[in-house]
């Protein structure tokens, strides 16, 4: 309080300053406009078609699960919905990207398995040749996987032996006779020592040429003959560890790395096994492979003993291929899969055309009156509530672009009429402010003394009921959905800017303006003269 | 505006005041009265759930590119609209790619999508054989939104009587702040009910808007409550009275709050509900108005007094009700009815012979004074004596005796 004198310009600056920093990020964005939701601008829509006739409820789990991985991220504003038997349609705002597609149609089914052998490392010695027997060091009956599937019989294995060279040239769909029967045990044994069922399968086995997902059924409880995208062919085992597994899984850049990786974390049970394979792999040239949805991701040796289940997937990862991996798998695995190339279409907005307009004509309507009231109750300082509502509609418009660029923040019409509704409470932070300024002086105190008393009471007012806002806003951005989240973050954002403008702005330009005489002198028009107050004789402070 | 802001002043220090404390019962008949309406409404109405709640029917129109425009879509859209089909009153239209238009409309039956199809056919002059089809939609706020939605209500209001109880360190305003915020949800929805509009999302973030502005509200007016009555002890006035003058002191701000934010709300609300007649537009601003119209009002007319009656029965504030009454007693003027000689004063007070001298006094009934009420020591009211007068100047107990400072200390 020491420096007071000075303070108000000095805020003022800073205030202005920042605020035209936020202005230079924008022209840095490079957009001028905000992205409007799907109801006012339309947006992209991906039917997504089940493979099989799934049931009712998994088909409304996959769309709850596809909901939660496209508004994961925060406030697209993506709608989900449940079409017919097998359709599930996604409409997002904004124009299609080709990973927005594939993190809603991404099975996500993540699993860690032991290579057995594969195209670069074939299959151990004693079980190269086929025909040998499988040593009898398996483990009949003992199944890794948590349950087994209700799935069509097992189909991953080639009976034609002639390579294909055709993408997507598929394996059979028919079961090959001889691994089916055979129980696979316990997988770390089953590595070194596959069945030769397997091994012959494996060897008739050929991977497409241009490194697309060859079409295989992964079972948790079968091995697995597949290839990752480079072509390589791996004969693998029963999954050692589930997506279901999974506590965390983010996309990161390490330390000291460059390129993007998906850093996973394992819950008890995962990091139990996991740490298993890595004390049973660190020190030998087997690898253990990363399975996503059938394809081998990556197959990495242990380098180092693991324990802490951390760990992460690479691969040639940009950032946004990683995130949207990362995003897939967070949000759990579809209980189906769906067809490989969803029809993708543009759609229209969903309101009339002269919604937004005569929405936003009808705001400014009431804005205006809502300043007339302003000027005609509050006079001077009315002219105050007016400038500080508008640098908090351009520090809002701000950083409603910088969050539309940065996390695709999208208004929708309940936004816009949400940010409109803010007005009240910002100004109410004025009024509450002012008030308490014309309450000191009416107890004799002369405006300058008032401005600063009045101010540390009307602060805490103003911070006890934002804060009840702010909680509103946040408990309903954790757990509510689409619109809604959208919305809790409106409401949140302008919040936070009433706020900022509240102590950075309007108590600064008050105090300033309280050193003119037209304030402190109680001009007729400055809203402070004695016929305004209601009182008789305005107190008039010693040397202003 | 001058009167406004010489009541501003006078609400200010009392001069003037409105007995919002007192009169609770007044205003709790009125909200139990608005609040049954609403309930009523709620119950024999109900509400009326929107295409994104219950699913329904979608039209499929298969167009030429060139007929695939956004005006088209708003022909589409009026023309469903007005079929007069009660299911189909607020269709979702919108363009499919370049060569559809899709038309969504909460589930309708036999006659009433043949209805649909007819308005359709003859808006755009289709072959609805072949250009035409039909598939249904589910709901894309299912079950589970509507479960993370109620979860989430709750946890916020958990966290808000505790934060409410944290500040004020008066859980009672908690428990008025949320019944208060009760009144104002409970209203809004059955007032929404009422209206006959479709429940859309717009709506869902309308009501959730009111729980923020409600609350809000509240605390700023507690927030003056807990400021009047800090000192209780030393404003030597009841929490009853300190807890009104700051509804009072308050209502300035209360009004001038209110309304502005209803002016922009009310002008979205006319714009939509009657230049454009559908539209989420409405849905938001009708709940919204009526929430926040309800909220200021449920402030002070509910939540206070409901505050003064909770806290009435506690000790502390029995004995500042105490104190000032006793002040209040001391403080009237002893003498005050005893009536000034004028010239043109009525010589008889009254018809029945009692004379003049004893009309104002307190009635002497066996050894007993009735009191004259409401000695509030404005009026000209004697206050009444405590027992049976006697001639002596002791009133009927030990008095001190003042001795000359010679004779003291001396027997």
């Amino acid at each position: 309080m020491a420096a007071r004198g000075a303070r108000p310009g000095r805020t003022l600056i800073a205030f202005f300053v920042v605020l035209a920093i936020s202005y230079g990020l924008v022209a840095i964005g490079g957009s001028w406009k905000p992205e409007l939701g799907l109801d006012l601008q339309g947006g992209t829509r991906i039917t997504l078609i089940a493979k099989d006739s799934p049931t009712p409820e998994s088909l409304t789990e996959a769309a709850d699960i596809i909901d939660q991985r496209v508004n994961g991220s925060g406030v697209s504003e993506a709608e989900v919905t449940t079409q017919g038997n097998r359709f599930v349609v996604v409409e997002i705002p904004g124009k299609s990207r080709r990973d927005l597609v594939d993190t809603v149609k991404r099975q996500a089914q993540l699993r860690f398995r032991l290579v057995a052998c594969s195209t670069l490392r074939p299959c151990g010695d004693s079980s190269i040749s086929p025909g040998e027997s499988p040593g009898g060091v398996t483990v009949p009956g003992v199944q890794n996987s948590p349950s087994p599937k209700s799935r069509a019989p097992f189909s991953t294995v080639h009976k034609n032996a002639e390579p294909s060279s055709e993408p997507g040239a598929e394996p059979s769909d028919a079961p090959s006779q001889a691994p089916a029967e055979s129980p696979f045990g316990d997988p770390l044994t089953w590595m070194n020592n596959p069945s030769p069922a397997w091994v012959k399968a494996f060897n008739a086995f050929s991977c497409p040429s241009d490194g697309s997902l060859p079409l295989v059924d992964d079972n948790a409880d079968k091995p697995l003959i597949t290839c990752d995208d480079q072509g390589v062919k791996y004969l693998l085992t029963t999954a050692m560890i589930e997506g279901t597994e999974l506590k965390r899984a983010e996309a990161v850049v390490p330390d000291q790395q460059v390129s993007w990786v998906v850093s996973l974390a394992f819950d008890r049970a995962g990091t139990k096994k996991f740490t298993e394979i890595s004390r049973a792999l660190f020190g030998t040239q087997d690898q253990f492979a990363v399975v996503l949805d059938g394809q081998v991701l990556s197959a990495p040796t242990m380098n180092g003993l693991i324990t802490n289940g951390e760990a992460q997937i690479s691969g040639e990862f940009t950032e946004a291929s990683a995130s949207s991996l990362a995003t897939s798998l967070k949000f759990g695995a579809l209980p189906i899969a769906f067809e490989k190339d969803p029809p993708v279409e543009t759609v229209g907005p969903s309101l009339a055309g002269d919604q937004l307009r005569a929405g936003i004509t009808a705001g400014l309507a009431g804005l205006i009156l809502v300043m007339i009231y302003c000027l005609f109750y509050y006079r001077g300082l009315g002219v105050v509530v007016i400038v500080s509502l508008i640098v908090a509609a351009a520090l809002t418009y701000s950083m409603v672009l910088l969050l539309s660029a940065t996390a695709g923040f999208t208004l929708s019409l309940p936004g816009i009429a949400g940010l409109i509704v803010a007005v009240g409470i910002t100004a109410d932070s004025f009024i509450v402010f002012f008030e308490r300024i014309r309450d000191e002086m009416r107890d004799g105190k002369s405006m300058r003394v008032a401005v600063e008393s009045g101010w540390i009471r009307a602060r805490n007012t103003c911070l006890a009921a934002d804060t009840v806002s702010l909680l509103a806003a946040t408990v309903l951005y954790i757990f509510a959905a689409g619109v809604v989240k959208g919305f809790a973050f409106a409401l949140g954002l302008s919040t936070i800017i009433d706020l900022a403008v509240f102590f950075w702005f309007t108590h600064p330009m008050v105090s300033w303006l309280a050193r003119f005489s037209f304030f402190n002198k109680g001009h007729k028009y400055s809203g402070l003269d004695a016929g305004n107050l209601g009182t008789d004789r305005v107190p008039v402070g010693g040397t202003a | 505006m001058g009167k406004f802001s010489r009541l501003g002043n006078d609400l200010y220090n009392g001069r003037r005041s409105i007995d919002f404390v007192g009169r609770k019962w007044l205003w709790y008949a009125m909200s139990a009265v608005i609040v049954l309406v609403a309930v009523a409404g709620l119950t024999v109405k109900g509400l009326n759930m929107g295409i994104e709640f219950t699913g329904g029917a979608q039209y499929r129109v298969q167009l030429n590119p060139s007929q695939v425009t956004q005006s088209t879509a708003d022909e589409l859209r009026r023309a469903v609209a007005g079929t007069g089909v009660e299911n189909a009153s607020a269709p979702v239209v919108t363009t499919a790619g370049s060569d559809a238009i899709l038309v969504q409309t909460e589930p309708l039956d036999g006659p009433e999508s043949a209805a649909v199809v007819d308005a359709i056919v003859a808006t755009t002059g289709i072959d609805p054989a072949a250009q035409l089809s039909q598939s249904e939609i589910g709901a894309s706020w299912g079950k589970e939104v509507a479960k993370r939605s109620l979860t989430g209500l709750v946890v916020f209001l958990v966290l808000v009587s505790l934060f409410i109880w944290a500040y004020f360190r008066q859980w009672k305003m908690s428990v008025a702040a949320i019944v208060a915020l009760a009144h104002d949800v409970v209203i809004t929805i059955g007032i929404y009910a009422l209206s006959g509009f479709d429940v859309s999302p717009a709506t869902v973030t309308g009501v959730l808007t009111i729980l923020g502005f409600s609350l809000y509200d509240t605390v700023v007016v507690f927030d003056k409550v807990r400021e009047n009555t800090r000192n209780l002890r030393e404003t030597k006035r009841t929490y009853a009275e300190q807890a009104n003058l700051a509804v009072n002191q308050t209502l300035v701000r209360s009004i001038n709050t209110s309304l502005v934010a209803l002016l922009p709300v009310g002008a979205i609300l006319y714009v939509g509900a009657v230049q454009l007649g559908s539209g989420s537009l409405k849905d938001l601003a009708l709940a919204l108005f009526v929430g926040m119209a309800a909220g200021a009002y449920s402030s002070i007319f509910i939540a206070t007094p409901l505050l003064v009656q909770l806290k009435s029965n506690e000790n502390e504030i029995v004995l500042a009700e105490r104190r000032a009454k006793a002040r209040r007693r001391n403080a009237a003027d002893a003498y005050a009815t005893v009536p000034a000689f004028s010239e043109d004063m009525p010589m008889r007070a009254s018809d029945d012979g009692v004379p003049d001298d004893e009309a104002p006094r307190p009635t002497v009934a066996a050894g007993r004074v009735v009191r004259a009420d409401g000695a509030t020591g404005r009026g000209r009211v004697a206050p009444p004596a405590r027992g049976p007068v006697g001639l002596s100047g002791a009133s009927g107990r030990q008095q001190p005796s003042r001795k000359t400072r010679s004779k003291r200390g001396k027997k």
